[in-house]
């Protein structure tokens, strides 16, 4: 699955961290999974367990919070949520994969515009650490 | 201690260190055939046996899966821990036209930066040598992701010989500095002098001279039609020869577990 990537690459990150700030355990980890990407929680959380152990960085607890995508258009200002979008199963698939593919596929409801914002929600955020 | 500001980035690097050599053809000017000359290339060390991937890293605009022949409604990555590439006439072949479907994406830099990190940080280059990547013209986004992020790669710059994309290929080349391998010219006529060398590519850099040929136009989406040309013939035995040269000089790539892909 593709969520075993997206864990690696935070818990890449996270080994990085730890190492530079001279730890080998988290005691919290705070993840903002982005509703725009629809990451598989269950796989991504399995992934990310296993990754954290291969790079030999201990969790003790962890938080996954969604965060609710939000568009703003830059030509007039509206803004709207992915609740608001007509997309099809192969469509929301591709933005799985590459959210900016949402680009392709999405315009402002109200004026047309190509030209907008993802103002948060886009995909997989270390929101914070404690150790 | 800062928090790691993007996650992706260190993935990144880790991935294209599994690739033993990353070749990026890159211009700054458009319609110069570096989508031909990278897709060609890309065949034509195939055939010579290298395991080669192919990037089309142009987000906004991918081209290279049309010369590849190549229908994304039909052909896309499978997932295996990441995205795996699928395999086009010997070439590992990774496109955005595979989320994109063909549709323009106009995206703004920010967002060029960041398709780019997630799809180095997810594809996986499964038995790659060599990493062909075809940047879009311009030294913009694409190509400062790569500079940034993308650790040692080896630069072909790309130009015709014109004076006008000569002179961008002379700033190119200051941007890239120590990265570039060679300068090919694109597109010349009977006669044309290969000697062409803009002020300030360094004496160090071979200039390769590729003559222009009205039977690659016909061959795009026939990559068999493609490697028959006289221009595929002359891509070979230059600018191939060149990169299978680097890729002889090189120590073997490590095989043994990667870090990326646990067992």
């Amino acid at each position: 699955m593709h969520e075993w990537a997206l864990a690696e690459a935070v818990a890449l990150a996270l080994s990085r961290y730890a190492k530079q700030a001279g730890i080998g355990r988290l005691k919290r980890l705070v993840l903002g999974l982005g509703e725009l990407q629809a990451v598989d929680r269950e796989v991504f959380e399995l992934a990310l367990g296993e990754s954290l152990k291969l790079h030999g960085l201990e969790v003790e607890s962890y938080e996954l919070v969604t965060e609710e995508a939000l568009f703003e258009c830059r030509a007039c200002g509206f803004s709207w949520g992915l609740g608001d979008l007509a997309l099809s199963d192969e469509v929301r698939e591709a933005i799985h994969f590459l959210p900016e593919a949402a680009y392709a596929y999405v315009r402002c409801p109200r004026c047309g515009s190509p030209d907008f914002s993802v103002a948060r929600g886009r995909g997989i955020r270390i929101l914070g650490v404690v150790h | 201690m800062r928090l790691p500001a993007d996650p992706r980035l260190e993935a990144v690097s880790e991935r294209l260190r599994e690739v033993g050599e990353v070749i990026v053809f890159a211009s700054s000017k458009g319609g110069v055939g570096k989508t031909l000359l990278s897709v060609t290339a890309s065949l034509l060390l195939s055939r010579r046996g290298v395991g080669v991937g192919l990037l089309d890293l142009d987000i906004t605009n991918p081209t290279a899966h049309l010369v590849l022949g190549v229908d994304p409604a039909r052909v896309g990555p499978v997932e295996e821990r990441g995205l795996v590439p699928p395999e086009v006439s010997g070439v590992r072949f990774m496109s955005p036209t595979f989320f994109t479907q063909g549709r323009a994406a106009p995206l703004r830099g920010e967002y060029v930066s960041s398709a780019i990190r997630e799809v180095l940080s997810i594809t996986r280059w499964v038995g790659v040598d060599a990493l062909v990547v075809d940047t879009p013209p311009g030294m913009s986004d694409e190509l400062l992701e790569l500079l940034t992020y993308a650790g040692r790669f080896r630069a072909m710059v790309v130009s015709t010989p014109s004076v006008l994309a000569l002179e961008s290929a002379a700033r190119l080349s200051e941007v890239l500095g120590s990265r570039v391998e060679a300068l090919v010219l694109n597109m010349c006529s009977e006669g044309e002098p290969s000697s062409r060398r803009p002020e300030g590519l360094g004496e160090r850099v071979p200039v390769y001279a590729l003559p222009y040929d009205g039977e690659v136009e016909e061959a795009v989406g026939d990559p068999r039609r493609l490697l028959s040309t006289r221009f595929s013939r002359e891509v070979d035995r230059q600018v191939v020869g060149h990169i299978a040269g680097l890729l002889g000089s090189r120590r073997p790539r490590p095989t043994a577990t990667s870090t990326m892909s646990p067992p």
